[in-house]
């Protein structure tokens, strides 16, 4: 039977505001355990939340990007359970009224082919604290840092039908979100986190099957293979006779499988009501024009500017419209080169390469955007052949300095001086005169001969163009 | 005249005018209160704690500050606060054996600006467990008794700051009122108490019970000395979200204004089965001398008035349910011995930690608030709960306040009503709906029954505080109820 696979994503995004989204604590990751937390975090006796406006305004701009309806009145509820590290004994978070209402994104895939992912809501809420296990003598540590660390929880629809579209969309959310600064998408430090809710139905079946939701999968990588993990898992056991059971279950990326956490049937009762200490947010018109007003560029825009403006494919504007960094890094060098096509393929081959090797973010690129728009220039002015560049590219990521003074110090300066070009072809010419005499007698594939022996004997140096002219000519 | 007899009855009023006047300092007054609390609290169990030493550094610095001319109405005047008032370094058990040990790093606002104008904390006063009760009979600490009779209760849940004032143990103190725990206790040892409009007082260090509910205010001897007060307590609070950001009058300004065309509405509910004949007769008889005043009286009708105490039942205790849930053993107060996990941590901690009435309250409001029975509890409640608050806005189209019984009979036995929460309950129902209004009320004395004193209760539109003021003090110069003191001590 052929199976269809159905995915829902609920993606939590750390805001990057200073302080937490209820007290005053910063919320800069790293710390000591326990140095930043204040006794609002603590959940002390008496003491009381106070909306952090930053937030507000943070998830107010990722709803506008996503082209979704803003919440006029939201309201936060409590979500009740116990745990060590949810110092109240409930989460502060919306349920009723999310501050963000339905919007949608658009997916790119690794082929070109995009589609559309609803969102169904968006809604603020705290982060609990971390809960430490080892070296603790078999007790339990508790490190209240996180707690109170404002959340953006981004729920889709169940528009997914494949792993690699999953990770598309977390792609895009990433890229949204690091865009219009309202996360640093540090997904090591946590700071985007996702739980998958997975099912397969036969080919052509209009109901859903019945679900897992996968939690806390906190890379790219990993949603990807827990989910084909899921999705075989559950196959094979519909296969087999058996039935999914409604789960929570918990990927184990070193053996990579999924386990059973825990079912719903045993699941926690939130016991969800109306927040009494905090009032609801009231936000108007202006204020979301406002917010409106002060976002960048989005992806999608700017994917569809490189593409019109610079004539880019629409997927090399789309991988380099992805990370706003990217894009600032692109756009300098093509503006300098005037070279479009040529600088994107440099940032997106070369480029790109040193740093997936060395897992540098483009920021921190070793090669600077306006060195490498030089480079690119010696190509066409003509100073260094196209694979001279590449050899110039690499002192570059060394840290030899600039192109100019690299194609000096290393005397690979292409020459174009004819009257030596000449020299050289003579010479070639005389002392080669049985092949001189195939050539002319019809051996077109001689030519390459030739090139190749003034090449050598310029030490590479000879513009090629200038080779081909003049060769043609005296030959 | 020696600050010990004038103590027994002396307003914060004359106190402030004699330390004005230099008749005694704050740190003999100090003494004088604190010698009080030494010879009688021993019968009473007003207290929590006596912060005597910290009392002592804060009159001498209060006479400084006098010595210095930057005095105010409330310097050097010492004070009682109800223990659920946090206070930066002394404890704060909100009568709970769960916080037995808890002093918080942090001072409530209420307490922060009444130690600002220049109070002098005497120490802090037993209320029932989290304030949940009517009599201060829940405390881990032992009940309170009342002065006027140490068989009684003082009324709950501030029945601590109540009989420390009644007993002269202190001038004045702080209360909280989430269903009538400032105006009752105030009826039943004869003082002044004032609940103000939800969000005029900041909660900021006040433990929660019923955040949606609880507010605190004063319990005074008079409605002058309860305006002084509240002068300081009152005012938005950026760490309260539920504080209103609306200006405070000076609440003495306009207690002499007469009373001529105040319109007073008499709920016909307050005055129905369940209220004690003679308590009817006294608060009819206050009634009337607010018309000998110039106001004109007329019924009307709260015809809610009966649900408030099941909507009041369900939207506190569901509120508590979760509020409580910090108390868990994990980070600050009482922990049980030898957890063996931590669901044995959670559940011994709760269940030592926390005394009957709690209980019961949390097995409530969680029952309240689960799946499938929200919307038939809670949610109606809170249907309720917006009918009860048109009830009290179509009155207040007619009238200006609204008059009637505190409560619907006089303290009752300790123990009396102990194992019967229900009968318990029903004592509060004139006083729930201005909480779940989020109005202001406040009760007056207005006689005795039985030798028992009684409270007429004045309930006013929001931010009325003035006006309640007004109304209660103009009462108080042609009556003499409130200076009646028990014969105790």
């Amino acid at each position: 039977m052929e199976w269809e696979t159905v995915i829902g994503l609920e993606v939590h995004v750390q805001l990057s505001t200073n302080t937490k989204i209820f007290s005053g604590a910063s919320t800069r990751f790293g710390a000591a355990p326990n140095t930043q937390a204040c006794g609002i975090d603590l959940g002390m006796p008496g003491t009381l939340p106070v909306f952090n406006e930053n937030a507000l305004r943070k998830a107010v701009s990722f709803g506008l990007a996503i082209d979704a309806e803003i919440g006029r009145h939201s309201a936060f509820d409590r979500k009740n359970y116990f745990y060590p590290d949810l110092p109240k004994g409930y989460q502060i978070t919306q349920m009723d009224h999310p501050i963000v209402g339905k919007g949608q994104v658009e997916i790119m895939m690794d082929d070109g082919t995009t589609k559309t992912v609803g969102v169904t809501r968006a809604h603020l809420e705290e982060d609990a604290g971390k809960s430490l296990h080892e070296d603790f003598h078999g007790m339990t540590g508790i490190d209240l840092n996180r707690a109170g660390t404002p959340l953006l929880e981004i729920v889709s629809e169940p528009d997914i039908r494949s792993a690699k579209e999953a990770v598309a969309y977390l792609k895009k959310i990433h890229s949204i979100v690091t865009y219009i600064g309202v996360s640093d998408g540090n997904m090591a430090e946590g700071s985007m986190r996702c739980d998958a809710n997975v099912s397969v139905r036969p080919k052509g079946q209009q109901e859903y099957g019945m679900r897992c939701e996968i939690k806390n999968v906190n890379s790219f990588r990993f949603v990807e293979k827990a989910i084909n993990h899921e999705v075989e898992r559950q196959i094979a056991l519909i296969e087999d006779g058996g039935t999914v059971v409604q789960e929570t279950r918990l990927y184990d990326s070193e053996l990579d499988e999924t386990r059973s956490m825990r079912s719903k049937e045993v699941a926690n009762d939130y016991r969800y009501f109306p927040e009494p200490d905090l009032l609801p947010v009231e936000i108007d018109e202006s204020y979301i024009e406002q917010v409106r007003s002060e976002l960048p560029e989005l992806p999608d825009a700017k994917r569809e500017r490189f593409h019109s403006e610079y004539g880019l494919s629409e997927y090399d504007a789309a991988v380099l419209s992805s990370s706003q960094d990217m894009a600032h890094f692109f756009e300098v060098v093509a503006r300098q080169t005037g070279e479009p096509k040529l600088s994107a393929n440099w940032v997106m081959v070369e480029l790109a390469a040193v740093l997936n090797k060395t897992n540098t973010p483009i920021t921190e690129s070793p090669v600077s955007a306006t060195n490498l728009a030089q480079l690119i220039e010696r190509i066409t002015d003509n100073t260094i052949s196209s694979k001279m560049a590449k050899t110039v590219f690499e002192a570059m990521v060394e840290g030899q300095g600039d192109p100019d003074s690299i194609i000096e110090a290393k005397g690979l300066k292409q020459v174009s001086d004819t009257g030596a070009i000449e020299a050289m072809i003579d010479d070639i010419i005389a002392s080669n005169p049985d092949q001189v005499e195939q050539y002319r007698g019809g051996k077109d594939k001689l030519f390459g001969f030739f090139v190749g022996q003034v090449m050598k004997a310029s030490k590479g140096q000879a513009n090629p163009g200038v080779v081909n002219d003049m060769l043609k000519k005296k030959l | 005249m020696s600050t010990d007899t004038l103590m027994n009855n002396s307003t914060l009023k004359q106190l402030s005018e004699g330390l004005a006047r230099g008749e005694y300092s704050s740190v003999e007054l100090t003494e004088a209160y604190l010698k009080r609390i030494d010879s009688t609290d021993g019968d009473l169990n007003a207290f929590i704690t006596v912060t005597a030493d910290q009392a002592r550094t804060q009159a001498a610095a209060a006479d400084e500050r006098r010595a210095s001319g930057q005095a105010g109405p409330l310097t050097g005047v010492p004070i009682a606060h109800k223990d659920i008032f946090c206070t930066q370094g002394v404890r704060t058990s909100c009568g709970s054996k769960i916080l037995d040990n808890f002093t918080a790093p942090y001072e409530s606002t209420v307490t922060h600006k009444l130690q600002d104008a220049g109070m002098v904390m005497l120490g802090k006063t037993n209320l029932d467990e989290f304030a949940m009760g009517s009599s201060t009979e829940s405390s881990f600490y032992g009940p309170t008794r009342n002065p006027w009779n140490t068989e009684v209760i003082p009324g709950g849940s501030s029945g601590g700051s109540a009989a420390a004032v009644a007993s002269g143990q202190a001038p004045v103190a702080t209360g909280t009122d989430t269903g009538g725990s400032i105006r009752q206790p105030a009826a039943l040892c004869n003082l002044t108490g004032l609940k103000p409009t939800y969000g005029r007082v900041s909660r900021w260090g006040m433990i929660a019970y019923g955040s949606s509910l609880d507010q605190g205010g004063p319990i005074a001897r008079t409605a002058e000395d309860a305006a002084l007060l509240l002068n300081s307590m009152a005012g938005f609070d950026h760490k309260d979200s539920t504080s209103k950001d609306i200006a405070v009058p000076d609440y003495t300004a306009d207690l002499d204004k007469p009373l001529d065309g105040l319109r007073i509405g008499l709920p016909k509910e307050y005055f129905g089965e369940g209220l004690n004949s003679d308590i009817a007769a006294r608060v009819q008889a206050g009634v009337q001398e607010l018309e000998k005043l110039g106001a004109t009286v007329k019924e009307i009708s709260l015809p809610r008035t009966r649900l408030s105490i099941p909507a009041y039942y369900i939207i506190a205790p569901a509120e508590a349910s979760t509020n409580l849930s910090r108390f868990d053993g994990v980070r600050f107060g009482y922990r049980c011995e030898n957890p063996t996990d931590l669901l044995d941590m959670y559940t011994r901690t709760r269940a030592e930690g926390f005394g009957e009435e709690v209980k019961r309250r949390i097995m409530v409001g969680t029952y309240a608030l689960s799946a499938g029975y929200y919307d038939a509890y809670y949610n109606k409640a809170q249907q309720l709960r917006r009918l009860i608050k048109d009830d009290f806005q179509n009155a207040f189209a007619e009238v200006d306040v609204i008059a009637g019984p505190t409560t619907p009979s006089p303290a009752w036995k300790l123990g009396a009503k102990s194992n019967d929460p229900v009968a318990m309950y029903l004592e509060d129902i004139y006083t729930l709906s201005v909480n779940l209004a989020g109005l202001p009320g406040m009760s007056v004395p207005c006689g005795q029954v039985d030798g028992l004193p009684v409270g007429l209760q004045l309930i006013g539109n929001y931010f009325a505080e003035a006006q309640l003021l007004n109304v209660a003090h103009q009462y108080q110069q042609v009556t003499d109820w409130h200076q009646q003191t028990p014969a105790f001590g």
